[in-house]
């Protein structure tokens, strides 16, 4: 495989009551997705979601954890009746552990995804301007950040569909090094040092400080650099599903679309049992920390082989590696998208060799430290002064007015790679290759027919039928436009479309 | 800042044949390209004025956030 494979994002998104600080998260959260549902949809009936095939206590390393040993927030398939609204571009928006979170649709490649993921901002932006409207409401405001500064953190996690028959043995040893050296182009950029930003100073990723173990199952607590969660929604005996939690939550559209699209590559050569190198590092949870809090990029990694090398210098092996790979597997044949991702991650780390500050205005962290930087210059603060952790965090405040990001984007001070004509198509439209559609497109036509869905089924109430009736959608690449389009064209109602699906 | 091991090498280990990919730039072009920059980054600054939140210290003490995944 290419870039090309199954893959989505889901994001929790940071909430703020300004003037409120006492308000209560899980409410608050409720209230934003509420709203968007009531200004969307809000005369159709709103589809539950379907735990019946969710377990979340999966382990990828083959045994599942006992639900009494499991922490009470490892438990996401207990519907604590918290507000959730399926969307029409197949995403699901929902309040998770105290955040609203926006789950984008499978996509089958690093660009859709990336679309999809921008949507997933333009949902929040105006779900939190639903909710700021109602009247008596406070102003609610969201950000697409991974931690308060003060010891909370949130996360950003990627979804990649994988063979089943890869031993996960495999992808820990070969995806550790680049998870830990990755983060000099997907990082997002902080200000402050440590979980709860105690140390001064500005670090290259705002989830860093958070890990504490190699590889495990926790999401919420002893964060692993491999998280093993295994749920693949998808047929278990031929796949898994790779839950990434170490990623920061991205503005920048070049880095959502560069970690996607190396992540899936390094991915692929796994599967294909390609890389022999051992590019293994010598205590990894440290290490990535060490990248981190070195903005000059320059930090030597020591490698279990003997060399010390800074991260730019270990993503250039996998890039090297992964040149190799596509020449050997494709040569002239390689997908537009593949040799693109290629390009654009040889050309970026090989300025950020030369002087990060070349990425300023095409990744997220190089550009924080700009600001800052320029403020520290301009106005002679050292780096505790709150003006600074401020800029950290409005520069993912999702409002296109306030967020410093929407700014910069706004003036052209900022590359994008999506037009947002297209981001908007793609906050009511899902992608039209994967069951995403089947899904996004019954919620279009059969609002008030579809009682409940989730990743891998459509479950519809209709008239005449005592059940309802569950339509599984298991096999991520069925259920496209390819495959039900016409048929969805054809079907005025949702009892003919069942009724052409089973035959009953 | 917090930077550590900023003496080190900037292409260590065996990586010879890269370095000619990577070729370091004159300093007085980076010099001028710095200066560009900063002249960049206050108007930048000045856009951002307009539209940071007020109270710094009060905005940002009072975002506290719940943990989650």
């Amino acid at each position: 495989m290419s870039v090309r494979r199954v893959m989505g994002i889901e994001t929790e998104y940071g909430i703020s009551v300004p003037g409120q600080p006492g308000a209560n998260a899980m409410v608050s959260s409720s209230q934003v997705v509420n709203a968007y549902h009531h200004a969307t949809a809000a005369r159709a009936r709103r589809a539950r979601w379907d735990f019946e095939e969710e377990n979340p206590l999966r382990d990828a390393r083959g045994f599942d954890l006992s639900r009494d040993v499991a922490d009470a927030s490892q438990l996401t398939d207990e519907d604590l009746g918290l507000a959730n609204v399926i969307l029409t571009n197949g995403a699901r928006l929902y309040v998770d552990h105290a955040h609203p979170e926006y789950s984008g649709p499978e996509c089958t490649n690093p660009l859709a995804a990336t679309l999809w993921d921008k949507a997933g901002e333009r949902v929040m932006e105006e779900a939190a301007a639903h909710a700021s409207a109602m009247p008596g409401s406070p102003a609610i405001q969201l950000y697409k950040n991974n931690t308060d500064n003060k010891g909370a953190s949130y996360g950003c996690h990627e979804n990649y569909l994988m063979s089943r028959a890869t031993p996960f043995g495999e992808i820990v040893r070969h995806l550790t090094p680049f998870f830990v050296t990755r983060q000099v182009f997907c990082g997002a950029g902080r200000v402050g040092i440590g979980a709860d930003g105690r140390q001064d100073g500005f670090q290259i990723s705002q989830r860093a400080d958070f890990f504490e173990v190699e590889v495990g199952l926790e999401t919420t607590l002893k964060r692993p650099i491999i998280n093993t969660r295994d749920e693949p929604h998808a047929d278990p005996e031929r796949y898994r599903r790779l839950h990434v939690i170490i990623g920061d939550a991205n503005m920048s559209e070049i880095a959502t679309y560069l970690k996607l699209g190396t992540t899936a590559l390094v991915l692929s050569m796994i599967e294909d049992r390609f890389i022999s190198a051992d590019l293994g590092i010598d205590g990894p949870v440290a290490q990535l920390r060490a990248v981190s809090h070195d903005p000059s990029c320059r930090h030597l990694i020591p490698m279990r082989d003997g060399r010390r090398l800074t991260a730019i210098q270990v993503q250039m092996e996998y890039l090297e590696l992964a040149r190799k790979y596509v020449q050997d597997r494709y040569g002239p044949d390689v997908d537009d998208l593949t040799a693109d991702v290629l390009a654009r991650w040889e050309s970026v780390l090989t300025r950020l060799a030369e002087d990060p500050m070349r990425l300023a205005g095409e990744l997220d962290w190089v550009t924080k430290l700009q600001l800052a930087e320029g403020y520290r210059a301009r106005d002679g603060i050292g780096w505790s002064h709150p003006r600074l952790q401020l800029v950290d965090l409005q520069y993912s405040d999702v409002r296109a007015g306030r967020g410093l990001y929407n700014r910069l984007v706004a003036a052209g001070r900022f590359g994008r790679l999506l037009e947002e004509d297209e981001v908007r198509r793609a906050v009511t439209e899902p992608p039209e290759d994967t069951r995403a559609y089947f899904r996004g497109r019954c919620l279009q036509k059969y609002p008030d027919a579809v009682a409940a869905a989730s990743w891998d089924s459509v479950i519809f109430d209709l008239p005449g039928h005592e059940s309802l009736q569950r339509v599984p959608t298991l096999d991520p690449l069925r259920g496209t436009r390819a495959h039900v389009g016409d048929l969805i064209d054809r079907c005025a109602t949702a009892a003919e479309l069942v009724m052409a699906l089973t035959g009953k | 800042m917090a930077t550590k091991d900023a003496g080190g090498q900037r292409y260590a280990g065996r990586r010879g044949q890269d370095e000619e990919d990577v070729a370091e730039q004159p300093p007085e072009e980076t010099r001028e390209r710095r200066e560009k920059l900063t002249d960049d980054v206050d108007a930048i600054l000045d856009e951002i004025d307009e539209v940071l939140e007020e109270n710094a210290e009060e905005f940002v003490r009072s975002y506290v956030q719940k943990g989650g995944q």
